[in-house]
C-alpha cells in the first residue's frame, strides 16, 4: 500500500486518473465558469451515454470479447420501437417485441462467438452491419424517429433530482451494477478467469459457453437502455449516430481507462476513469472554443500517450505475449 | 388580257395559300418529337450522401419526373460513407449501361474532383446538388451556403432585438463540408453589418444531436445571456433544442436552423422550438434539377462544357409566415402521395 504512488505501480488507469485531475485543476483555474455546478454535472452529464455503453463494452471486453454492434443495437432498436408506436402499435406490444430483438441480437452474437467459434470482432461486425442494415431496409423509414408527446421516454427525459439529469444515475447506477457482478457474483469472477486464461477456465469446468453468450446479452441490453436514454434527452433518436465515431469513442473510453484489450484485466472504476477524462477535456475544448479538427487531435495525442506510457511501465509478460491481443 | 392576268393572279394567290394551308396542317410541332427523342430511354443516377429527409425528397420528386419523360431513375445509397460514395460513382462509370446524367451529393468540397472528371470524360453530365466543390459540374443546384448564413443571421439579429444582450452561439457543422464553411462566412458577414452583435461561442457538432447538445448546454452555461443561437442544420438542431430546454431557457433563446422543409421543421416553428428555419425547398430544387437535366440531354453539348449555378430561392420562415403548404412531408412523399 505504501508505494501505491512510485512510480512502478503507476498502472494506465492511475495515469490517467492523475491526468484528468491535472487537467480539471488547470481548467478549474483557468477557464471562467469551468467549476460552476452546472457545468460539473453537464460535464458527467455529457459522458454518461457514452460510460453506460462502456460499461457494457468494458464487461465484454474483460471477458477476452469485442462487441462492436453496439452502437447499432443502441439506435435501431429504439428506431423501431418508435417506428413502431407511431404506426399505432401498441405501447406494450412494441416494447416486447423491442426488447424480444435486443435480445435476439445479444444471443446470436453469442451463440456465433461461442459456439460457433467465430472471433469476436467478425462476428459483432457483422452483426452490427445486419442490424443497421435489415432495420434501414425493412422497419424504419426515416433517418430521425421523434418520441411521441408525453411518451414514458420523453418524461424519463424530464427526470431530475437536485437538477441532476436521468442519464447521470443511470450510469452510475449501471456501473455499480456492473461492479457488483464482476466482484461479487460467481458469473462475474468467472468473467475474469475466461479473460485472463480462456483454456484454464474451461478445464476447470466454468461453463464457458452460456457465460460468453450471457455476456453479449448484457452487453446489448445495456446499448439498448444507452438508446432510450439518447432519445429520451434529444426526443428523438437520429440513426445516423450508427455511422458516426461514438463506436471508436466507447473503445477509447475503455481502453484509455485501463482495461486491457487482452481481456482478464480492469473493471468499472477504470471505465468512470476514462469517461470522466474524456468528460472533462472535451468540455474545457468547448469552453475554449477550439476547432474539432484539433479536438480530434488532442484527443487522439493523449490516448496514444496513456498507451505509450502503460506498455513502458506494463510490459507484455510471456503469458499476454502467447495469447496475443484480440 | 388585263382580267386574264388578274386572274391569274387571284388563282396563284388562293393555290399559294392553299398550299400554305396544307403545309401548316401537315407539319406538327417540332417540339415534342425533339425532346422524345433527346430523353426517351436516358439513365439518370443519383449518388446521395444517405438516405435522409433531403435525399429521400429530391429522389421521389425526380423518379416522378424523370419517368414521366420517359427516363430511368435510380439512387445509390452509400450511407454517409465517403468511400462508399466514390465507389458507387465508380460503378457507375463503368456500368453497362452507364448513366447519361449523374446527379451528385458530395460531402466535402473536393473528394470526388477527380471521379467526377472520369465521368464527364465518359459522357456522363455531373449534376451537383446542395453541397458544393471546387469542382465545374455541368450543373450546381442547391443552396448559396454564403447567402443562406446571412439570412440565418439576418433572422437571428431579428429575433434578438435591440434590447438584447446581443450575444449569438453558433453550433457550425464540421470543418470539410461545403455548407458549413459558407454558412459561417455568410453569417460572419451580416454580423460585421452589426458591430454590437457578438459571437461568443462556435462549436461544432459534427451533425450530431448529441453533440450539438453538448456544446449548447456547455455555451449557456458559460452565456447565459445568449439571445440567439444558429444550428448549422435541422437534423442536429434537436440537441441544441434540448439544451435550451435543459437550461430552462426556451422562449429566452431564438434558435435559427436550416433545412429542406419538412414537417419537423414546420412543426417546430408552430411550437415555437425553432425561431425561424431558413428551408431549402425540397420541391423546388427538384423542379430545378430535372429543369437543367432536361436542358443538358437536349443541348447537344459534351460533358464538361458549362457551368451553371441554379441557386435555390430561400427566405428565412418564422412561425408568422407559416401556411399549410409551407412544409413537405416525407411519410407522405415515401408513400407516393404527392
Amino acid at each position: 500500500m505504501k508505494d501505491i504512488f512510485s512510480i512502478r505501480n503507476m498502472s494506465q488507469e492511475r495515469i490517467v486518473f492523475a491526468l484528468a485531475v491535472l487537467l480539471f485543476v488547470v481548467a478549474g483555474a483557468t477557464l471562467r465558469g469551468f467549476l460552476d455546478a452546472g457545468n460539473l454535472v453537464a460535464i458527467v452529464r455529457s459522458v454518461s451515454v457514452l460510460g453506460i455503453l462502456a460499461v457494457g463494452m468494458a464487461l465484454v471486453i474483460i471477458g477476452r470479447g469485442i462487441d462492436l454492434s453496439a452502437v447499432a443495437i443502441m439506435a435501431m432498436t429504439v428506431a423501431w420501437y418508435l417506428q413502431m408506436l407511431d404506426r399505432g402499435t401498441s405501447g406494450g406490444l412494441a416494447l416486447v417485441l423491442a426488447v424480444a430483438g435486443v435480445l435476439a441480437i445479444g444471443s446470436i452474437n453469442g451463440f456465433l462467438i461461442a459456439y460457433a467459434d467465430v472471433p469476436a470482432i467478425f462476428a459483432t461486425l457483422a452483426s452490427g452491419s445486419f442490424v443497421y442494415g435489415f432495420a434501414r431496409s425493412q422497419l424504419i423509414t426515416q433517418d430521425a424517429t421523434p418520441v411521441p408527446p408525453d411518451h414514458w421516454i420523453e418524461q424519463l427525459g424530464r427526470f431530475r433530482l437536485a437538477d441532476i439529469p436521468v442519464e447521470v444515475f443511470f450510469f452510475a447506477g449501471v456501473a455499480f451494477l456492473a461492479f457488483l457482478f464482476l466482484r461479487f457474483a460467481k458469473w462475474g469472477r468467472y468473467v475474469y478467469l475466461m479473460g485472463d486464461n480462456f483454456l484454464a477456465a474451461r478445464n476447470m469446468g466454468i461453463p464457458v459457453r452460456p457465460m460468453i453468450v450471457l455476456r453479449y446479452v448484457i452487453s446489448a441490453l445495456i446499448a439498448a437502455s444507452a438508446g432510450v436514454l439518447t432519445a429520451s434527452s434529444l426526443h428523438s433518436i437520429n440513426i445516423r449516430v450508427v455511422n458516426s465515431n461514438l463506436l471508436y469513442d466507447i473503445i477509447l473510453v475503455v481502453v484509455i481507462g485501463g482495461v486491457g484489450l487482452s481481456g482478464g484485466r480492469g473493471g468499472m472504476r477504470n471505465v468512470i476513469v476514462g469517461a470522466l477524462l474524456i468528460g472533462i477535456m472535451q468540455n474545457a475544448m468547448t469552453i475554449i472554443d477550439i476547432s474539432n479538427i484539433y479536438q480530434n487531435l488532442i484527443k487522439s495525442t493523449i490516448l496514444l500517450a496513456a498507451i505509450v506510457v502503460d506498455s513502458l511501465l506494463n510490459p507484455r509478460d510471456e503469458q499476454t505475449a502467447q495469447q496475443g491481443d484480440i | 388580257m388585263k382580267l386574264k392576268k388578274m386572274l391569274a393572279a387571284v388563282a396563284l394567290t388562293m393555290l399559294g395559300g392553299l398550299a400554305v394551308n396544307v403545309a401548316a396542317m401537315a407539319q406538327d410541332d417540332p417540339g415534342p418529337a425533339a425532346y422524345e427523342q433527346a430523353l426517351k430511354g436516358k439513365r439518370v443516377a443519383m449518388v446521395p450522401m444517405a438516405v435522409f429527409d433531403l435525399s429521400q425528397g429530391w429522389a421521389a420528386y425526380l423518379k416522378r419526373e424523370v419517368e414521366g419523360w420517359g427516363g430511368t431513375f435510380e439512387t445509390r445509397d452509400p450511407n454517409w460513407d465517403t468511400a462508399a460514395a466514390a465507389q458507387a460513382i465508380t460503378d457507375l462509370i463503368s456500368a453497362d449501361p452507364k448513366p447519361d446524367v449523374l446527379v451528385v451529393h458530395s460531402p466535402d468540397l473536393n473528394s470526388f474532383s477527380k471521379l467526377l472528371k472520369k465521368a464527364q470524360a465518359a459522357g456522363i453530365y455531373v449534376v451537383l446538388v446542395d453541397n458544393p466543390m471546387n469542382y465545374p459540374a455541368d450543373a450546381f443546384v442547391g443552396s448559396d451556403w454564403d447567402r443562406l448564413g446571412q439570412l440565418e443571421a439576418e433572422a437571428v439579429v431579428k429575433g434578438c432585438g435591440e434590447n438584447s444582450s446581443k450575444k449569438i452561439g453558433l453550433v457550425q457543422g464540421d470543418a470539410a463540408n461545403a455548407s458549413s464553411i459558407y454558412q459561417y462566412n455568410g453569417i460572419m458577414k451580416v454580423l460585421d453589418k452589426y458591430p454590437d452583435f457578438k459571437v461568443v461561442a462556435k462549436p461544432f457538432s459534427n451533425w450530431d444531436p448529441t453533440t450539438s447538445r453538448n456544446v449548447t448546454a456547455t455555451m449557456l452555461q458559460q452565456n447565459p445571456d445568449i439571445c440567439g443561437i444558429i444550428d448549422f442544420w435541422d437534423g442536429d438542431a434537436t440537441g441544441a433544442t434540448a439544451a435550451i430546454k435543459d437550461a430552462k431557457l426556451d422562449g429566452k433563446v431564438f434558435l435559427v436552423t436550416t433545412g429542406g422543409g419538412e414537417m419537423v421543421d414546420c412543426k417546430a416553428l408552430e411550437d415555437g422550438t425553432f425561431g425561424a428555419v431558413v428551408m431549402t425547398e425540397v420541391q423546388n430544387q427538384s423542379r430545378d434539377m430535372n429543369a437543367v437535366i432536361k436542358f443538358l440531354l437536349q443541348s447537344g453539348q459534351p460533358p464538361g462544357t458549362s457551368k451553371t449555378y441554379i441557386y435555390t430561392l430561400e427566405r428565412a420562415t418564422t412561425k408568422a409566415d407559416l401556411k399549410p403548404t409551407t412544409c413537405w412531408d416525407v411519410k407522405a412523399v415515401q408513400a407516393g402521395n404527392f
